[in-house]
């Protein structure tokens, strides 16, 4: 550092300038001019030193590229920086060439991405990564390099650091990934740590743990944090001030508390109220009206209005300025101060019609299910093990319920949505639908069970031919089935885009022209063409935003009454499933440890393991994070071919005593009269979690 | 990993005798026959003379008679006698082989080294002149045959320059030496490599595309390395793994190249023993060739998977 800069420095600090990074006016855009994407319109903010700040939106809001612009991470072009200062400690990280900027990246403002799997080397081993910052900004010796790095990997809980010190990427679990992740952002011991969604891609548990170590680590090392999320509940808990985002510029910017229980912005509000709470599971969701935002249009006006409950005339001719609300509270809404004065509208809670109780007659039943993929080995190719994706798994649905069935990534949930709808073959087991055995079934008999029988699958973008159009996608289930003649097969298109709130116009479209939400309706029309009983949907909801997720829940629930549909709801979001289902089961490692209504799996569950998922699901209320008792699981899911002998949750369990180590736990009932049976598999199922 | 070796060479056996059934076959139906071949160069012959010499050559017995004469021989180690001059094929074939793997291991490594560097730099300028005139190269490269692209190095630099020799291995009268046999082997060499520098700048190009929007390297940037490690260690090192397999499939065609352009300069490989085999109706030194080069291509693809776990260490067989 030259002798000029240290001045800076000083001067910096002797005019008493908190903050350790200092945004204004920063505007961004892609493309040719004339023919921009405004990703970033006058977004200014301040960090102090050793504060955390989140900045929340949905996807395209501009929240990464805010932060990839200050690391002069984006490319340039087709990016462009076309106003704006950031200044790290008095010096402009927009305005310095990147010779420069290189020397600030990764030792003073260090980063962490959203998936650890794709954001590490795969051909490098995690040694060379740790240390190749060390090495690089500080010109250390590669002895000393490896032992600064084998301090962090202590640091951040990866054991036996020394020995894996060799091991590539893919060598670890997507947790303990993003540990290393995170000790690779901090070997050089940085004064800002930006994160960038780095739990989007964890499971919850894993996400709780990960949290609790940027949390300890912030404190430990003293730097300031910039958390990107999507998800309002997961920062409530640990970060000092939230800015919102949308459309390319921030809307409101608050402390935590004061952001929740006062927020001003109509789109704060409508966020707050699309996440349903764990509390309130009997008023029906309110979502944002309409779709995300379209950025091509030059920031000239409230880029909400189109969304917004409350636009007049002025939000479509002038873009709102950020006005101060209160301390360290703003908003850019020209009707904040009449919205705030009118009698607040609590998101007037809507009774959810209640379905039709559900029958005790079980529509689906499957019993003892086992899906193993074999293993091979050897010069002949021999089994020599097993993945048990589904290890023994029995539940039953009721006509007209939704059952939901929850657990982390490699639980086996997903494939045993799969088997049931016959997309994978049980190798064990029995599936009875509608009172017929259909494991292992083929031709025919599958082919009546697909009609009866549909999927909603996780990812619409992924899921949908994109060489077909919506009305061919959504018509090829009645030509695959036969099912009526073309002009009945065009009505009922007609019919099923009405049904899922799409107009008529769209039949025509490519999916690419849709956004998220169009194509999830699209998915759901398609799996109701053929007018099906019973359908599985696999993670309908995760890949969308969080305002259009609680549209589409809704349409979900609406169509369950409309048509008396029965669900098996798969998934991990344990917040929207209790909103949506009468009864949940818990899986962990190819079993199910639980299962019961959704009241009494949420208000009193009986499983550890299903302890730990609940309380390790955020929740949107900083006050909740310090009193909430939460159970951090140590450890990972365990290897699904070589699960522990007795309890497979063993391990990991916080009850665990030598039976369970020997003994595979009987399921019990542990139902109170008239309220159904409550199973559980745990030696220890109800004892207190110490 | 070895229990993964051991399969592939397993299942490479079968695939051998196929071929070996399958080209005895196409220089049966041939027309003509080894006998006829000489006797047309030479005076006319009388019908007991090429009964008698056909007897001699076993070739009046029936083709799966011949065949299996054949593979017995090869399977106790002998690939036979040359119809023309009685030789052994193996003789033949050992003394001509090492011409021709200088040929192509030149060609190839250093088609691999210049379409590589080239691919990387086209990528890392995307859109701009250097990577629009490196593409426009490529095409042309692609677009000329190995042949076409002989003679016309022959007329540009033999000929017109004079700057290099056009045929031979060395200048005939002089004693050998290495810089006289490289001075040869330039432009057969450029014949056979330009065409597949092309491709690999193609592949590399693509490959390093796809590689610089990978998260890693972003990682790499936010860690504030170098431009220049960041394109080399955490860039190209992936970037070449998808070469691997562009580089095992290189080597079959380099066989069929090889033969055009031994013929054209003249180069003693083997190659040109094939040409001549095959104008002489040599089915024994044909199909020494044809196992020979079956043999190599396979020890090749084999060398490729290895490559491929070695590069990226996700790979393993087992």
């Amino acid at each position: 550092m030259g002798a000029d800069m240290l001045a800076i420095d000083r001067a910096a600090r002797a005019i008493g300038q908190q903050a350790v990074l200092s945004v204004q006016g920063l505007s961004v855009e892609f493309g040719p001019s004339g023919n921009s994407v405004y990703a970033v319109n006058d977004v200014s903010f301040e960090l102090a030193e050793g504060e955390s700040l989140a900045i929340v939106g949905e996807s395209g809001s501009g929240k990464s590229v805010t932060v990839q612009t200050l690391m002069g991470l984006i490319r340039k072009p087709p990016g462009r920086v076309t106003t704006g200062r950031a200044l790290f400690r008095g010096r402009d990280l927009l305005a310095m060439p990147d010779s420069e900027l290189r020397r600030i990246r990764g030792r003073d403002i260090a980063m962490i991405f959203q998936d650890p799997m794709s954001s590490l080397n795969p051909v490098l081993t995690i040694g060379l990564q740790l240390t190749e910052a060390l090495r690089e900004h500080q010109g250390l010796p590669v002895k000393e390099a490896e032992r600064q790095a084998l301090d962090m990997l202590d640091l951040v809980g990866i054991a036996n650091a020394a020995q894996r010190m060799q091991a590539f990427p893919h060598q670890f679990s997507g947790g303990q990934l993003q540990r290393i992740g995170i000790a690779m952002a901090l070997v050089c011991k940085p004064s800002i740590l930006i994160a960038d969604e780095p739990t989007t891609a964890l499971d919850v548990t894993i996400q709780a743990q990960i949290v609790e170590l940027v949390v300890r680590l912030q404190k430990q090392l003293g730097m300031a944090i910039i958390w990107i999320s999507h998800d309002l509940s997961l920062v409530a808990g640990f970060v000092d001030r939230v800015a919102v985002m949308y459309a390319g510029s921030i809307v409101e910017q608050a402390p935590v508390e004061r952001l929740f229980a006062a927020p001003v912005h109509p789109y704060t509000i409508g966020l707050l109220n699309s996440i349903p709470s764990l509390n309130a599971a009997n008023t029906r969701l309110v979502p944002i009206k309409g779709a995300p935002p379209n950025v091509t249009l030059p920031p000239t006006f409230c880029a909400f209005a189109p969304r917004c409950e409350h636009t007049v005339a002025r939000c479509r001719e002038a873009k709102p300025v950020l006005e101060t609300v209160g301390a360290g509270h703003a908003t850019a809404c020209w009707r904040w101060r009449e919205l705030a004065q009118a009698p607040r509208m609590p998101a007037a809670p809507i009774e959810r019609v209640a379905a039709a109780p559900a029958s005790q007659a079980p529509l689906l039943v499957v019993s003892g299910l086992k899906v193993h993929f074999p293993i091979r080995r050897g010069v002949l190719r021999r089994q020599v093990g097993a993945v048990r994706a589904v290890d023994g798994v029995s539940f039953e649905v009721m006509r007209g319920e939704t059952l939901a069935l929850v657990g982390e990534s490699g639980c086996g949930k997903s494939t045993t949505g799969r088997a049931v709808l016959g997309l994978e073959r049980p190798d064990e087991g029995s599936i009875l639908f509608d009172g017929k055995d259909y494991a292992g079934a083929t031709g025919d008999a599958l082919k009546q069970r697909r009609r009866d029988m549909q999927m909603v699958f996780q990812n619409p973008f992924g899921s949908l031919n994109p060489r077909m159009t919506v009305g061919r996608i959504i018509g090829e289930g009645l030509r695959a089935q036969k099912i009526g003649t073309r002009a009945s097969r065009d009505a009922r298109v007609s019919e099923l885009l009405a049904l899922v709130g799409l107009r008529e116009a769209l039949r025509n479209r490519y999916p690419f022209e849709l956004s998220g939400g169009q194509r999830q309706r699209v998915g759901i029309a398609r799996a109701l063409a053929a007018n099906p009983k019973f359908i599985i949907a696999d993670e309908p909801i995760s890949a969308l935003d969080v305002s259009i997720q609680a549209q589409i829940v809704n349409l979900l629930d609406d169509l369950k009454t409309r048509l008396g549909l029965t669900y098996l709801f798969v998934g991990h979001d344990l917040s929207m499933i209790r909103y949506l289902s009468d009864r949940v089961a818990v899986m962990y490692l190819g079993r199910i440890v639980e299962t019961g209504s959704t009241n009494a799996v949420f208000g009193a569950p009986l499983h550890p393991y299903t302890r730990a998922l609940l309380s390790a699901i955020p929740v949107p209320d900083p006050k909740a994070g310090g009193t909430r008792r939460r159970i951090v699981l140590g450890g990972t899911v365990p290897d699904p071919s070589r699960p522990p002998p007795g309890c497979h949750f063993h391990p990991r369990c916080p009850l665990a005593t030598d039976i369970c180590a020997r003994v595979e736990p009987q399921v019990r009932d542990f139902g109170a009269n008239g309220a159904g049976r409550h199973l559980v598999a745990c030696h220890h199922a109800g004892e207190a979690t110490p | 990993m070895l229990s993964y070796l051991l399969r592939k060479l397993l299942l490479s056996i079968p695939v051998l005798f196929g071929v070996t059934v399958i080209v005895f076959a196409i220089a049966h139906a041939m027309p003509g026959d080894a006998v006829l071949a000489m006797i047309t160069a030479e005076a006319p012959s009388s019908e007991e003379l090429i009964a008698m010499r056909r007897g001699e050559l076993g070739l009046d017995q029936q083709v799966y008679v011949q065949y299996l004469n054949w593979i017995g021989q090869v399977l106790h180690g002998n690939l036979g006698r040359s119809f023309v001059n009685g030789r052994g094929v193996g003789d033949i074939v050992g003394e001509r082989l090492p011409m021709t793997l200088e040929l192509m291991g030149v060609a190839l490594l250093a088609a691999f080294v210049i379409g590589t560097t080239l691919g990387v730099i086209s990528a890392l300028r995307q859109y701009k002149l250097t990577d629009y005139s490196l593409t426009l190269a490529g095409f042309v490269g692609v677009s000329i045959p190995d042949f076409f692209m002989g003679l016309l190095l022959v007329y540009v630099f033999a000929l017109e320059l004079r700057w290099l020799p056009s045929s031979g291995i060395s200048t005939a009268g002089e004693n050998f030496s290495l810089l006289d046999n490289l001075r040869h082997l330039v432009l057969p060499a450029a014949a056979l490599a330009l065409f597949r520098a092309a491709i690999f700048m193609r592949y590399a190009r693509a490959g390093m595309l796809e590689v610089l929007n990978q998260s890693y390297m972003r990682t790499a940037k936010a860690k504030g390395l170098r431009p220049g490690t960041i394109t080399l260690r955490h860039g190209l090192r992936n970037a070449l793994i998808p070469l691997v397999t562009v580089f095992g499939l290189a080597l079959p065609t380099l066989f069929g190249g090889s033969v055009v352009v031994e013929t054209i300069f003249q180069w003693p490989g083997i190659g040109l023993m094939f040409i001549d085999s095959v104008v002489n109706r040599d089915s024994p030194v044909i199909m020494g060739y044809v196992l020979i080069t079956a043999i190599i291509v396979m020890l090749a693809n084999l060398a490729t998977d290895l490559a491929y776990s070695v590069l990226d260490p996700r790979v393993s067989y087992d």
